[in-house]
Formats: structure tokens, sequence, C-alpha cells
């Protein structure tokens, strides 16, 4: 009904529904109290308004009246709370097994990777039906990506990841937009977001002969000199990275951490930031060796590491060729 | 000039005629006279600001960025922000109307420390130079919310000089918001107790707290920008192992309370506006009192909210979601509050009365798509698009602007001695009502189909032009109502009738003297023996215009 | 109400210091020294911003910290917080001077806490010359720490995070010193007035507002030395 409706958006994801029944909510409540408001306001206005030989009559207050006035509305509050909440923490919650796009923005342009291995420039394609997790990280300022249509939207920040996730639902093309001021050409950093039904997708994907992240990240790994250390078994002068990923790590100091992208990241730009429990602080730091792009190599390889242990979940068909332990 | 049509009267000695010349003036110390100096620095930002307004909303016409280029369209909105809120919204009730009233409301013969009061006035002045300075010299383009790292790493533009000038004008609002408490705590007249205090006075009383404990906050922010421009502290800085979600908290630490400062002084004008026009006691006086103290409380446990997709933690997220909420509890009574004070009233409809009805629309669309910001589920989709700047206009413009101006009219004949004219107010009252809503209701639609803010060109997405159009449109009108104003005021100070000492019939200390009132505001120190708005005992209604 | 109070308000006309808008005399005593404490909280928020930063950052780069806190020289920090201490004493003397009326003294004490205030400048100058000279500035090229990490001897100080030390450091104590030199000017004046016999027992507000900066100023200092001299000489 929604979709013809002039001046609304676009719906094309799974979230956008839940996020357009809430609004219509909030709306037709909002609506409500505003007519009642200015219904009042009027009614008095024109009712009491002042005429000869009548007085105004004193009303001090009542203790019953204005109680109710404020428990009426915080339950209608905390009815939006809880349901916006249940969205937000959905929005934020990616499936284990979403496909990973991992994106640099910068001053002023979308740069995006996907895990097969296709790289795009202010263009992002989807497939419909399919949960992408967006793994983003900015080389300068702080950026928002940002899809109307989706109904989402997470800031993109320099020197950490952040992470939003999102299943496409209808084929078409949507508005890309950067939502944080970054700079002189903040409305240019547009793009498009296709979407595509999966058989383009596979054929999209399938062409140009790209080999997946993972695979370019072991590549790195080896050059680098990184699987020196990390060795596959316990005789590493580092940890073995085998199923480190999303696991909670034990450190030196006692602390523990999880393993999540930000973590991996960490560890090869400030090696000594988080010393694991029993290893010494020996690794030497990357920072300005590898590009971001690089980086989302690396962090896309350690993470099939983790997914190969549990093989039985890793399949999922996917299009990855996930490399196996040598 | 105002001097010079006072003078012609002839009568009394007041505020105005006792001294003449430039130096009478400059140095005063009467906090009537001070307040006068403030009205003349906000007309003139309000002017500068609303200029900028004008030529953002003529850009956003078309699609294409076609009038100015994209980086003089940025220091547009930046400076369009900087200017309104620092040297309009913030001081313009507070500094204007709370210095002239709020020793006459409580019966003292000036606020506690009125040469502190002449130098929040200079540092205003100096900090108002230093943003013309600014412009002047090639503008700035941060936002006006500073967010680094593009603020201190990337940015070629005049940034220190602008965080020089927010620095300065919040120490002029901290030395404010210090004597009002001073005042409001040791300079009442006998009899005056806290429970007689005017709402005007207790809005200006949480307002003051929130400058005095939040706005430090925002100038240590501040320096530490200008602190990393000069000298690469990099405490703010990535790369340098520094946290840019850092700056935001302590920037929001400040700037949403900060909104309480905007808006809440509007809440006291409009409380005394509704009680006089409809011959009422406030409805529920001691929940009123409380509602703007516990706004100005909850209000610096909320900030937060303006970061739900900055990259915090999801639990920090649900956490200042429902402490926003909270917020908006008492703001909530204060509406139905005022709603029941018209209830059995006996009503008319002067300008100040108008710009009341005009406020309590507003501000209810305007708090209530609040709700939808603190909705978490919905600010993901909203924040940082037209929705959010439709929202805050809302509060800013549609609420506290239209306080001000009502607030403006309700004393104007206190402060100049004069009337305006009657007719040209309900007009100009209803033109800025049409304008202001048309200019920024079609924004909420722009925000949720999903129209970013701070868009220079919108030509990949020409579905926004319809909207765009009409909102622009809008503020031609809204323009020309806040020309009015300003025109008939200035015309009324030689040509408007002499007013009487209290023409509306109202309740309250300042109705008590003489228009305009003398120097030390009281020939005799009055001593309260009633309520505030004590409307059961005046029996003369507001005298009908023309 | 004290008996002195008392006295105060009983000789309101003759007092050339009370302001035509004040009722009283006490009334004008109360109404500063109100100010004054609102004062101090907004200077407490400002220097809380830093506080909080202070606060995440040790906690994120701990070790670095440690490290870079063992380079401070400790004898002149800790000589440093006793002259501080000494000048709260001698602000302490100098209002209690003026509460008893004794001209000559309250500018003598009011002399002395200049001069351990400049002392104070003067080994803070000669701390951020060491700093300096060691290339311990933050944002400079040549920043470099050597070193390592308490307990990790085996463990290279992250030379950004060392920095962060730094930056905090000189935006914290360089706020403070402003503080200080701002503290000076103001004592100058005041011992000026005192001297021409401008403070009173019934009339010494000014005074008695100073002091509370100038202790103010102290307890902040009082709350930087251990964050930056003392937190890695346990071991």
């Amino acid at each position: 009904m929604l979709e013809n409706m002039p001046f609304w958006p676009a719906r094309a994801s799974a979230a956008a529904g839940n996020v357009d029944a809430l609004y219509i909510f909030l709306v037709v409540v909002s609506a409500l109290m505003v007519t009642l408001i200015f219904t009042m306001v009027i009614v008095f206005a024109i009712r009491f308004r002042r005429r000869a030989g009548r007085c105004a009559e004193q009303v001090e207050g009542s203790a019953a009246l204005e109680i109710t006035w404020s428990v009426i509305p915080f339950c209608v509050f905390m009815v939006f709370f809880v349901w916006g909440a249940s969205v937000y923490f959905r929005e934020h919650t990616p499936p284990r097994d979403a496909a990973e796009v991992y994106t640099v923005a910068k001053q002023w342009m979308w740069k995006f990777e996907h895990q097969e291995g296709q790289r795009e420039l202010n263009e992002l394609h989807v497939p419909v039906g399919r949960d992408m997790k967006m793994i983003m990280i900015s080389q300068d300022v702080i950026h928002s990506f940002y899809v109307p249509a989706f109904r989402i939207k997470q800031d993109v920040l320099p020197g950490r990841y952040t992470t939003i996730w999102f299943r496409a639902t209808k084929a078409g093309t949507y508005h890309l937009f950067c939502a944080e001021y970054c700079g002189t050409l903040h409305s240019g950093m547009i793009g498009w977001v296709v979407v595509m039904e999966p058989r383009d997708y596979q054929a999209w994907l399938s062409g140009g002969g790209n080999q997946p992240l993972a695979v370019t990240g072991q590549k790195l790994f080896s050059e680098l000199g990184c699987s020196t250390c990390h060795r596959f078994d316990t005789q590493g002068r580092g940890p073995n990275l085998t199923g480190v990923y999303g696991k909670p790590v034990l450190l030196e100091d006692g602390r523990t951490v999880m393993a999540d992208e930000n973590y991996i990241r960490e560890s090869i730009l400030s090696p000594n930031a988080k010393i694991v429990n029993g290893f010494k602080p020996i690794m030497p730091t990357f920072q300005g060796l590898v590009s971001d792009e690089q980086l989302s190599a690396l962090v896309a390889y350690v993470k099939s590491l983790g997914q190969s242990q549990s093989e039985q979940t890793g399949a999922r068909g996917m299009a990855t060729a996930t490399p196996q332990t040598k | 000039m105002a001097t010079a049509a006072v003078g012609e009267l002839g009568e009394r000695e007041n505020y105005l005629n006792r001294e003449y010349g430039i130096k009478s003036w400059l140095l005063t110390v009467d906090h009537k006279r001070i307040a006068l100096l403030y009205l003349a620095g906000i007309t003139f930002f309000f002017f500068i600001g609303g200029f900028f307004a004008l030529l953002i909303r003529l850009e956003l016409m078309t699609p294409a960025g076609d009038l100015v280029q994209a980086d003089t369209y940025n220091k547009l909105f930046t400076m369009h922000g900087q200017v309104m809120i620092f040297f309009f919204l913030i001081p313009a009730v507070p500094a204007v109307l709370g210095n002239f009233l709020i020793p006459m409301m409580i019966g003292a013969k000036d606020l506690a420390f009125p040469h502190i009061n002449l130098l929040s006035w200079y540092l205003y002045i100096l900090g108002g130079t230093l943003m013309l300075y600014t412009i002047l010299a090639g503008g700035v383009d941060t936002g006006w919310t500073f967010y680094t790292p593009l603020s201190t790493e990337f940015l070629k533009t005049q940034v220190i000089t602008a965080a020089l000038a927010v620095f300065v004008a919040g120490f002029s609002s901290i030395l404010t918001g210090l004597n009002f408490i001073v005042t409001i705590h040791r300079m009442r007249c006998p009899g005056m107790t806290w429970d007689r205090l005017p709402l005007f006075v207790w809005a200006h009383y949480a307002t003051s707290l929130i400058q005095v404990l939040g706005t430090p906050v925002l100038a240590i922010a501040i320096v530490l920008v200008a602190l990393e421009r000069l000298l690469h502290l990099g405490v703010f800085n990535p790369a340098m192992g520094g946290d840019p979600l850092l700056f935001q908290h302590l920037f929001w630490f400040y700037s949403h309370p900060a909104v309480y400062i905007m808006i809440l002084p509007g809440m006291g004008i409009i409380s005394e506006i509704v009680c006089c026009f409809s011959r009422k006691r406030i409805f529920g006086y001691t929940a009123m009192a409380l509602a703007v103290l516990g706004i100005a409380v909850v209000g610096f446990l909320v900030w937060a909210h303006h970061m739900f997709v900055a990259g915090i933690s999801i639990y920090a997220a649900l956490v200042f979601s429902i402490l926003s909420y909270f917020v908006a509890v008492p703001s909530a009574i204060k509406v139905f509050n005022w709603t029941a004070t018209l209830y059995k009233g006996s009503i008319t409809y002067q300008t100040p009365m108008l710009y009341a009805f005009g406020f309590i629309g507003l501000f209810t669309i305007g708090g209530l798509t609040g709700l939808f910001l603190a909705c978490l589920g919905i600010d993901v989709h909203v924040t940082d698009t037209y929705f959010v700047v439709a929202h805050f206009h809302y509060i800013m413009v549609g609420g506290m602007v239209m306080a001000y101006l009502g607030g403006m009219h309700f004393w104007w004949p206190k402060i100049s001695g004069r009337m305006y004219p009657e007719g040209w107010g309900r007009l100009a009252a209803l033109i800025v009502f049409l304008g202001f809503n048309l200019t920024f209701f079609p924004q909420f639609i722009l925000g949720y189909m999903g129209m970013p803010r701070r868009y220079w060109d919108y030509s990949k997405a020409p579905e926004f032009q319809i909207l765009n159009v009409l909102s622009t449109a809008g503020a031609t009108i809204l323009a020309v109502g806040y020309l009015l104003p300003m025109t008939y005021f200035l015309w009324s100070m030689r040509y408007g009738e002499p007013a009487p000492d209290n023409p509306w019939n109202a309740a309250g200390l300042e109705w008590m003297t003489s228009s305009p009132p003398p120097t030390y505001n009281f020939d005799e120190e009055p001593v309260v023996t009633w309520e505030a708005y004590n409307y059961d005992e005046i029996k003369e209604e507001v005298p009908v215009a023309q | 109400m004290p008996s002195s109070e008392a006295a105060v308000a009983n000789q309101t006309h003759d007092n050339p210091a009370l302001l035509h808008h004040f009722a009283s005399a006490e009334q004008q005593k109360n109404a500063a020294s109100f100010g004054m404490w609102l004062f101090l909280a907004t200077e407490i928020m400002f220097f809380g911003g830093m506080f909080c930063a202070y606060l995440i950052y040790r906690y994120w780069y701990f070790g670095d910290f440690g490290a870079a806190s063992k380079t401070l020289d400790i004898r002149l920090g800790t000589i440093n917080t006793a002259v501080l201490i000494c000048s709260s004493f001698t602000v302490a003397m100098a209002v209690r001077s003026a509460q008893t009326g004794k001209r000559k003294a309250i500018a003598v004490f009011l002399l002395l806490t200049i001069v351990l205030g400049l002392v104070f400048l003067g080994i803070k100058g000669v701390e951020y010359k060491a700093k300096f000279e060691e290339h311990h500035v933050p944002g400079q090229a040549d920043f470099h720490l050597a070193g390592s990490v308490p307990l990790h001897p085996d463990l290279p100080v992250n030379q950004a995070h060392a920095q962060m030390y730094f930056s905090l450091y000189f935006a914290m104590t360089g706020m403070h010193a402003l503080h200080m030199v701002i503290g000076v000017g103001l004592f100058s004046f005041l011992t000026y007035e005192a001297w021409n016999g401008r403070y009173s027992p019934s009339y010494y507000t000014p005074i008695e507002n100073g002091g509370l900066y100038w202790h103010f100023v102290d307890i902040i200092w009082i709350y930087l030395f251990p964050l930056f001299y003392l937190i890695e000489r346990h071991r």
C-alpha cells in the first residue's frame, strides 16, 4: 500500500517494514495527542472568550488530573521505547552467517569489497534475500553509511570498524548517502545500492575473475611473514589463530577480550596493546605498512580460519572458497 | 534613539531619560539598560543568521548546486547555526527579557552583580566580534557541531577564531547564569518566598543552572579542538590514539542541555502570558515549577541520544533512549497545564496571547517529534536527515522565537513606555505562524524520505525538490513575519501611544512600577503579601485594544 | 547569627563598600560568596572534561601512561606540591588578618602567596623546559619516549599512546598554570588594595573570595600531582 504513496521512501529491506510500522504507530499516536491538545486549546479559547458579565472562574489545579496526564503519557512513551529498542536490537545483531562487505570510506567516496573479491566504487551490488553485513572503516573523517530504502544508518569512524547489516527484499536501485557531514563535497559522497535477483547477482559476481578476499588475505599473510610465527600448531612464537574469531581471548594482564574485527585489526596495527596470555610482546607493528584494503583482506582471512574449524556450519551455500589450514 | 523618543514625555524620571549620551549606555550598570544593549546585539545577529538561512533555502530550491559553491554552502549552514545558537537563541530571552525583568519580578533594585552583568555583555560583544571576523575572514565550515577529526585535522577555514568566539560567548552565558542564580537566591524582596516566584523566574533559575554547569564542558571541548589544531595534541584524533567520540560526548553534554537553555525561558514567558490573557491563576503552580527543574536536571542525563548511530554500545543507547523519555514527561505536564489554565478563563486574543497559542501548538509538535528521535528504531533512519532539522526548528524557532516575540510584545510597554500597534501585531503573529509551518513541516516528510541534512546538491535525488520549494516559499513568508515586528517596534518608540503602567492589568511586581520603570525599579521596596498570578484578586479585565 | 555578623549588619549606613542595590552589608557578602562558590562549580565542570579524558585514556593505555609518568621529575613535583600547600596557608593567614583588621599583615601574607605562586610557576617552567629538551612534547615530529612498559622489559612504549599522556599533561597542567597566572594577577591587585586600606573587618569579601579561588586552584593540583607523577612510583 505504501509502495505507491507519494513522499514515502522505497521499502526494500526486511527491517524497513518494521521501521515503517513503528513510525506509523508513532505518527498515529502523535496525531491523536496533537488533535486532543489543539481541540482543547481551540475549544477553550472560543468557549471561554471574554464576555460581558462573566468573570474567570479560578481552578487552582488538581493532583488527580496532573498524575493522570503524567502517568498516561509515560506509559505510552514506554511502549515507544520498548518497540523502538527491539527494532534497534534486531538491526544491530547481524546473523552469524551474513555475507560480509568490507567498506572503506574516504573523502568523498565509498569503496566496497565483497568477500568474494569483487570491488566497487560508489555502487554496491547485493542480492535479494541474503543477509549482508557491512564492516566499515574510514580513512579520514567520520562518514555515515545511509540507505533510506533499507532504513539503516551507521557512522563510519576512522580508526575502528563499525558494522551494520540488512537483508534486501526487493530488486531495484536505491540511494546510498553519506549522512554525516564530512567536508566540502559531503553531498557528492553518494552512490547507488543495486539490489539484484540472486541469479543475476551470481552472474555479476562471476564476471571479472576476482579471487575471494580471504584468499588475498592468505597471500598477504605469508608475504608479510605472519605465518612464520602464527603457525597452525602449538609451536609458534605467536598464538595459533585457528578458530580465534568470535571467541573470548585471555590476555596477559588477566583481562578477557572478544576477538572481533576490531580486535584483529588492533592486533595487527598495535600488537602490544593486548598481549595474549602466555606470549611475549615480540610482534612488530604493521602501522603504515598495510593499507585499509589489505587490512580488510587480512581480517577476512583470520575470520575464515575460524569458520573452517566449524565445518558443518561453514558451507551455507556461500560462494566463498574458504581456504583450509595448511 | 529610544532616549530621544521617551525624553519628549518629559514627565517622570525613568531609566531611559535619566541620563543621555553614548557613555551613559556603554558604561551603565543598570540591568534594564544592559538588557537593551543585549537587545541590539541579538537583533543584529538574528538578522545575520536569518540572512544565511535565506541563502540556504534559495540554494535548495533547485536540486543542483547552482547558487553558491559547495564550500560556500557549507559555510552558510555552519555560520547560520553558530550565529543563531550562540549569539541569538542562547542569550535571547535570558539576557534581554530575563535581564530586564528578573530583578523587577522579585522586587530587587538590580541584579546581584551589576558590573559582572555589564562584563558579560562586553564578552558577548567580543565573542560576536570574533564571530563577525570569522565570517569576514572567509568563514568556517565545520558545522556548528565542530565534529572531530574533520574540524581539527582536515579543514583549512577559520576554525580557531570561530572556536574562540563560541568560547567567549560561553563565558558571557556562564556569568549571566551565575548572576541570575545569586540574584534569585539573595535579592528577593520581603514576602517574595520561593513559592510566590513567577514561573518566568523559576524557568530562568533552571536555565541558569544549565548555563553554569553545562557551558564549561563545552568550553573545554572547544579549547581542546583549538589546541589540537594549533599543537596537534591528538586527544580527539584517531590517528594518534585519540577518540573522536569523546569529543561528541563532551560536546553534547553541553549542547543537549543547551537546547533547554533555549526553550525553558520561553516556557516561562508563556506561563506569564497565558495567565494574564485568560485572567486565571496558573493551573498547578508547583507542578509547573518542578517541571522546569526536572527538565533541567534530567536534561543533563540524555546527551548521547544524539549518538545512536555514532558507534556507541547498544546498551548505552538503550539507557539514553529511556532517559530521553523521562525528560518528555515534565514537558507534557507543562503543555497540559497551560491548556488547563485556559479552562473557565476569560480569554482575549491580544498579540502576546496569539504567540502563546502558536507556541503551545508548535512546541507540542516539536516535542512529539522529539519522541520519534528518542525512539531507537526510528532514530536510526531519521537522524542526520531533514527530520532532525525540522524537529529542532519546531522547538527553537516555533517554540523559542514565538515565545520571545510574545514576550517582547507583552513587556514592550514596560520596556519602552509605548504601545505597539495591536493590529499589526496580530497580523505579524499570524504571518509568522503560517510561514513557519510552511517552512518546516515539509522537512519532516523530506527527512523520512531520507534527505540527509547539510546537502548542497541533491540532483541525484530530484524527488526531494517539491518539498524543498515549499519550504523555501515558507521561509520568505517567515522573513516578512520577522521584519514586521522589527519595523513597528522601532516605529512605536517615537509614534506609539504612551503606555500606562499596567496596560494588561496583569499580576506581578513588574507591573506595579511605572512604564518605563525608574532606575532602581521601585520608588519604595515592595513587600509581597500575595501569591503569584493572583488573578482571583484582580477584578479588572485586559483592556480591549482599539 | 554570629555576633560579628550582626555587628556588620549594623554598620550598614556608614560602610562605603556597600553597593546601592543591596539592603545590607550582610546581604552583599552572602551574595558575593555564593557567587564565588557557583563560579568554582563551573571551574570544576571545566576541569572535569579533561579529567574525564584522562580517565578514559589512562584505562586504554595503562602501561604507556605508567612509562611516561616515570619521566617526570618527582622531586620537582613534590616541591611544587609543598609550595602550593604553603601558599594555601599564607592565603588563609591573609584572610585571618583581614578578619582581625591587620592591614600590613594582609599585604605581607598576600605578597608571600604571590611569591610562592611565582616559585611554583618557575619550577613548572623548569619542568616544561626539560620536557622540550627530552623531546617529550606531543605533536612534534621528533617526539620520542625511550624505554619499556613497566613490568614488561621487552615491551617497548607505544609512541602514540605516550604522546597522549603528554598531551593531557601539558593541557591539564598548562590550564592549571594559566589559573595560577590569573591568581597571581588577582592577588597583586588585592595586595595593592589591602595596602591602601580598602579592607576592614567589616568588608573583606574580595580577599575571602580570592582565597577561595586560590584554594580551588591548589586542590586541582592536589589531584593532578598523583595522576601525573605518582601513578607508577609504587614499584
